[in-house]
């Protein structure tokens, strides 16, 4: 690796003024990612900016009208004991635990993921499905992003040069409302999706008519798809095989993937439907939970 | 221009320890270079097989995807740290006596892999041990050998416990 600077602010106003003497940075919060690519020179900068020093982005909290807002550094391994987010946002634990063994998820972050914006990440569809936002800050202040909209290719996304994704967002969640992340690999750990699907149901206090949905896919597409057309088709819809089959259809219909060395075109396009139909399966039954 | 180094303090296996770095230098080349303690092994170094897996913490990690400059104020374990004096941690037994290695590079990481298992889940089933250790790999074993040596140590710990 070059040589570098550290600097380990510890507040959001040392860090904005970190990126204002003109030096090229990056940030450091797990640094799975960040620390390879700088020792494997697909990226220099000229510092480093360790982020985990400032409060909120190591903290996390619920908020009144129950959301959980996640500071982006606070990594994978630290909520899985968390009784109270296992028994309400499950689908958060399904997507963490598959990023890498557990080497990675005791260092890796939601922040990180979502800023290095690849198309295959796994906590994407996840946090789409959940309605996520991103609130990022800079010098001028803080602004909230829908996570849908937060990417724009491969690696890209709409954040600025001195700007910093301080947390991520999740709202509160429907009361009959489930949620289920879904990845295919060859193999059962520790490799990058072939395909990937975040699905939420929300269903009426009956749980036989559906009020919402949301589908997101990953690894299909240039950036992580939010598929609206699908969620919305359900909507008003019973629950059935036939109506997740529709949906599914869809979801397929949106995905553009390519081939490459994980799969091809027509695998990914399969998957697509095939991870669809199981993750709302999967979604229903997470509804009909306490 | 000069190496800009800083000086790190950090608690490594029990002991405070100085040292000092260059940013740019990983947690895994300071343990080996700076420091001396070559148990943590460079497999890939990036990310992928565990050879380098040290407890910073109380949560197991690859050293070569952290700095030794994020060292400062922690607490870090080696496989240096794992025996006690001339008595072994019951795993280092166990995978003596469960032949689970060969060439032995990836066993300091499974140990100390292992360690952080055993430490926050005294009884972990077969499953939820290959999952644990899906972040370490080996080329020699094929892992039979290493999942009853852990199961033989947790057994051991309960014994003991």
């Amino acid at each position: 690796m070059k040589e570098i600077d550290y600097l380990a602010p510890s507040s959001l106003g040392e860090a904005y003024a970190a990126l204002q003497t003109g030096k090229t940075s990056a940030f450091l919060a797990g640094g799975t990612d960040i620390i390879v690519q700088l020792r494997e020179g697909r990226k220099q900068v000229d510092q480093l900016i360790d982020v985990k020093h400032i409060p909120e982005l190591v903290s996390y909290k619920w908020t009144d009208d129950g959301g959980l807002e996640i500071g982006a550094a606070v990594p994978f391994a630290e909520i899985y004991g968390d009784a109270e987010i296992v028994h309400r946002l499950p689908c958060l634990i399904d997507c963490a635990t598959l990023v890498g063994g557990i080497q990675i998820q005791s260092r890796a972050c939601f922040g990180g993921n979502i800023g290095n914006s690849g198309p295959a990440a796994d906590t994407i569809p996840a946090l789409i499905a959940l309605g996520a936002t991103l609130t990022v800050g800079s010098a001028d202040g803080l602004r909230d992003i829908r996570l849908e909209e937060f990417f724009t290719g491969p690696g890209q996304n709409v954040l600025g040069s001195g700007e910093l994704i301080v947390k991520v967002n999740i709202p509160p969640q429907p009361a009959n409302s489930g949620s289920f992340f879904h990845r295919f690999i060859p193999r059962n750990e520790m490799d990058i999706a072939v395909v990937n699907v975040g699905a939420r149901l929300d269903l009426d206090s009956n749980g036989e008519r559906i009020e919402g949905a949301r589908i997101s896919v990953g690894a299909v597409a240039p950036t992580p798809l939010y598929v609206a057309a699908a969620g919305d088709a359900l909507v008003g819809e019973a629950p059935t095989d036939e109506a997740f089959a529709r949906a599914a259809d869809i979801a397929a219909d949106a995905a553009t993937p390519i081939t490459d060395m994980r799969g091809s075109i027509a695998q990914r396009v399969h998957l697509t439907r095939v991870l669809t139909n199981r993750a709302l399966n999967e979604a229903l039954a997470r509804s009909r939970e306490d | 221009m000069p190496t800009r180094r800083t000086h790190i303090q950090t608690n490594l296996n029990g002991e405070e320890v100085d040292f000092l770095c260059e940013p740019r230098q990983s947690l895994l080349e300071v343990l080996r270079e700076e420091l001396g303690l070559t148990g943590t092994k460079e497999g890939c170094n990036n990310g992928n097989c565990g050879a380098c897996s040290v407890i910073m913490n109380g949560r197991v990690v690859n050293s070569c995807c952290v700095l030794g400059v994020e060292a400062e104020g922690a607490e870090v374990t080696t496989i240096e740290g794992v025996a006690e004096g001339e008595a072994l941690h019951p795993l280092q037994q166990c995978f003596l006596e469960e032949a689970a290695l060969q060439c032995g590079v990836c066993t300091p990481g499974f140990i100390i892999a292992s360690k952080a298992l055993l430490d926050s889940e005294p009884s972990p089933d077969e499953g939820r041990i290959r999952h644990w250790l899906a972040g370490n790999l080996c080329r020699c074993t094929g892992y039979d050998k290493i999942v009853r040596a852990v199961l033989k140590a947790s057994d051991m710990e309960e014994v003991s416990a």
